[in-house]
């Protein structure tokens, strides 16, 4: 649930500002430079347990193993699909991959151009070459509903502590909901209650505030449905 | 620079045409996050110059065989528009464009962590809307915060300006007038952490002495860049101040 | 305009609201979107504006110099309307020689202002045979979110309206408000499935299946078309554009002023 304690105050840094000459280690989105930790990415500092880093604000999606993400199929080959992760980078999804068995240059009966499909990213190389699975619990191929997309930097804040926020509103939507790491969102349900689900998921990224978001958000949701009975 | 006019350009004051003196910039303003489909992008006015620059990626590679597997690329497009300069330009890319946009993703490349994202391509576009001498600096100063608006790992922020000589005297900023009539045109930009140059060109003619008070004025100028360049990005996103991007 | 890969789902979901008479950003099948003009934008061109369409933004500027008129119209100025499609503007636009895109756009743009004759060219002659004033248009996408031909038209309009001749520039007399009579308005339609609705975005732009483009003047009448795309539009889904072109130009035109 929210925290209501006062937080050390977060401040907006830019590529360039020195973040600590004390000794601290740097984290994500920072340089070190005559030791000393400088940020290279436009984003909020945070320090945590002796580290400095960013949380960026803008920026693409950089895949990372393990990542659950929503993708698109955008090209198709004879033993593989290319699926569109958001990402500078290409994810070539390999026909052993998937939860069906799939004859060679048989692909395109299974996934089609502009098909949605939950994969898991399952490799990441140093030249940054990827591959993805559907093999994996609840991974498939998405059908109906509708695609939200956000920026992957609030991705967490969606979710909410220990996914509360997200919880919340598939308790109060009744929606199926599902949040790629990449910032792509799926929401499916009845249409009017995936319009509510799909508009506090863009306020939760454009409105965000320290206090009280979870409790807003609620009384968003309640505003424009019927509330479910506590 | 032709160097020949009867046109005074600097009075027994010391004050230029505009109104200016040696040392002194034009108005500046910066503006951070312009534009919905880029992923990052700037507006710049430095006196009549009006620049828009705009940043895609870092995103897959075109053409291919132009990808590095160990870092990213910068390409950079400046382009003027038609209506940008007194003579209608033609529109499409000349030897001129194609030069500063090669000099200008140098530039970048010196700032930019480009390693941390292999075999990718980050696109600058720069789009003179009204040019008034200065415009590759115009245009590097933008294309810098909108590297930094799109989340892009660099550095430091660059800011770019020229210098030049006019009836004799070193000057700031030169504005058309002067950079026509003038005797020295000196585009400059630099690194503001380290002072490292990452952008020089020079025609004209200078003394050693004239050149070195040049390179004073850029580096100080630069630096009053750099400071409105950073408070562009910061007011851009202030909001995020009081926004709370992680529970973590 | 080109394709790009749009999501089975998004889609589905923009075709299912469409069949309940909804868009997904909220408007009415009839509606356009925001629209704000800023004309006087540049001050190198004799005449400019800024136009925006929700997201969609657009610059045009107009230049005007003395040049030799054409040997059939010896005494009449000429309009020369060109537009570029730049990669700044959105992530299918290639740098390099004007696309087919660029072309149509720049000629269906240039139609409407010809065939209506907004441009009074017969006072753009400065001696008849020898000298008239060339006019050119150019027309760049800023930021693309679908119908740049409603957006680049109205920016063309504007920035023509706004537009002075630069004579003194050329010793050609005085400078003198660029002689306009009537406000071409266009209006585009799409179809989707069998939904038609005013002004796409992108999204709506891509799963179209045709678009008519319609240009009328100040009297409501009809001054250029254009019909877009692989689909067919029926004879009765002509009447409902030409109304609605009609009427909803008729309101945009109280914007230009």
């Amino acid at each position: 649930m929210e925290r209501k304690d006062a937080r050390p105050a977060r401040e907006v840094v830019v590529p360039g500002d020195l973040l600590d000459d004390s000794g601290m280690k740097a984290g994500s989105g920072t340089y070190v430079s005559d030791g000393k930790i400088y940020a290279s990415k436009l984003g909020v500092k945070n320090v945590f347990s002796g580290t400095v880093s960013i949380i960026p604000l803008r920026g693409r999606y950089i895949p990372a193993p393990g990542d659950m993400v929503l993708g698109m199929i955008v090209d198709i080959g004879s033993s593989n699909w290319l699926v569109d992760i958001n990402s500078p980078y290409p994810a070539p999804l390999h026909v052993n991959e998937v939860p069906w068995k799939v004859e060679f240059g048989d692909t395109s009966r299974f996934l089609k151009i502009g098909d949605m499909v939950m994969v898991k990213i399952l490799m990441v190389d140093e030249s940054m070459k990827i591959q993805v699975t559907m093999n994996d619990s609840g991974l498939r191929k998405l059908e109906g509903g509708q695609i939200v997309e956000i920026t992957h930097s609030k991705v967490s804040r969606i979710i909410g502590k220990s996914g509360s926020m997200i919880q919340m509103i598939k308790n109060m939507t009744d929606c199926r909901i599902f949040v790629g790491q990449n910032g792509r969102i799926w929401v499916d349900g009845d249409a009017e209650n995936a319009t509510v689900a799909a508009e506090a998921i863009k306020k939760i990224e454009k409105e965000a505030q320290t206090n009280n978001l979870t409790e807003r958000v609620r009384e968003f949701i309640e505003s424009k449905i019927k509330p479910e009975e506590e | 620079m032709s160097g020949q006019s009867d046109l005074e350009l600097v009075n027994k004051k010391g004050i230029r045409l505009d109104g200016r003196k040696a040392g002194e910039l034009r108005n500046i303003k910066i503006e951070a996050g312009v534009l919905e489909n880029a992923d990052g992008s700037a507006y710049v006015e430095i006196g009549k110059n009006k620049v828009r620059a705009a940043v895609y990626g870092p995103r897959e590679c075109h053409p291919r065989h132009l990808q590095n597997p160990t870092k990213a690329i910068i390409q950079c497009k400046y382009n003027m528009m038609a209506f940008s300069v007194g003579d209608r330009k033609r529109p499409g890319p000349d030897r001129r464009s194609v030069e500063i946009s090669k000099i200008i993703a140098e530039a970048l490349e010196a700032v930019v962590l480009t390693e941390l994202y292999p075999r990718a391509s980050i696109d600058v576009y720069i789009e003179i809307l009204q040019a008034n001498a200065g415009t590759r600096c115009a245009g590097l100063t933008a294309a810098s915060v909108a590297l930094a608006d799109a989340g892009i790992p660099m550095r430091d922020i660059i800011p770019s300006i020229a210098v030049g000589k006019a009836d004799g005297k070193v000057l700031l900023d030169l504005n058309k007038e002067e950079d026509n009539y003038g005797q020295a045109d000196v585009p400059f930009a630099l690194i503001p952490k380290t002072n490292e140059i990452v952008l020089l060109q020079m025609d004209g003619n200078m003394t050693r002495e004239e050149f070195d008070t040049a390179v004073e004025m850029g580096v100080t100028a630069c630096h009053e860049i750099y400071a409105l360049q950073k408070d562009a990005l910061r007011r851009r996103y202030a909001s995020a101040l009081k926004e709370d991007v992680s529970d973590e | 305009m080109s394709r790009a890969v749009i999501s089975e789902i998004r889609k589905n979901h923009i075709i299912e609201m469409l069949k309940e008479g909804k868009r997904l950003d909220g408007r009415d099948l009839g509606d356009a979107r925001e629209i704000s003009i800023e004309t006087g934008v540049i001050e190198s061109a004799d005449g400019s504006a800024i136009v925006k369409y929700g997201k969609t933004e657009v610059i045009v500027g107009v230049k005007m110099i003395p040049g030799t008129p054409f040997a059939d119209t010896p005494g009449k100025g000429v309009l020369t309307t060109g537009a570029e499609l730049i990669p700044m503007a959105h992530p299918l636009f290639e740098s390099g020689p004007p696309s087919e895109d660029a072309i149509e756009l720049a000629r269906v743009v240039d139609r409407g202002i010809r065939e209506s004759g907004m441009v009074d060219v017969d006072k753009l002659c400065i001696k008849e045979g020898e000298e008239v004033w060339m006019c050119f248009v150019d027309i760049y996408a800023l930021d693309y979110d679908g119908n740049l031909f409603d957006a680049t038209s109205l920016a063309a309009v504007a920035a023509l309206k706004s537009a002075v001749i630069p004579a003194e520039q050329y010793g050609k007399g005085k400078n003198a408000p660029l002689p306009t009579t009537c406000i071409p308005v266009a209006v585009t339609i799409a179809k989707i499935g069998n939904t038609l609705i005013l002004d796409p975005n992108f999204d709506e732009e891509q799963i179209s299946s045709a678009r008519l483009t319609i240009t009328t003047d100040d009297n409501g009448n009809y001054r250029a078309m254009q019909k877009g795309g692989k689909g067919s539009m029926t004879l009765d889904e002509l009447t409902q554009c030409l109304d609605m072109s009609r009427d909803k130009g008729k309101e945009i035109r109280k914007i230009v002023g």
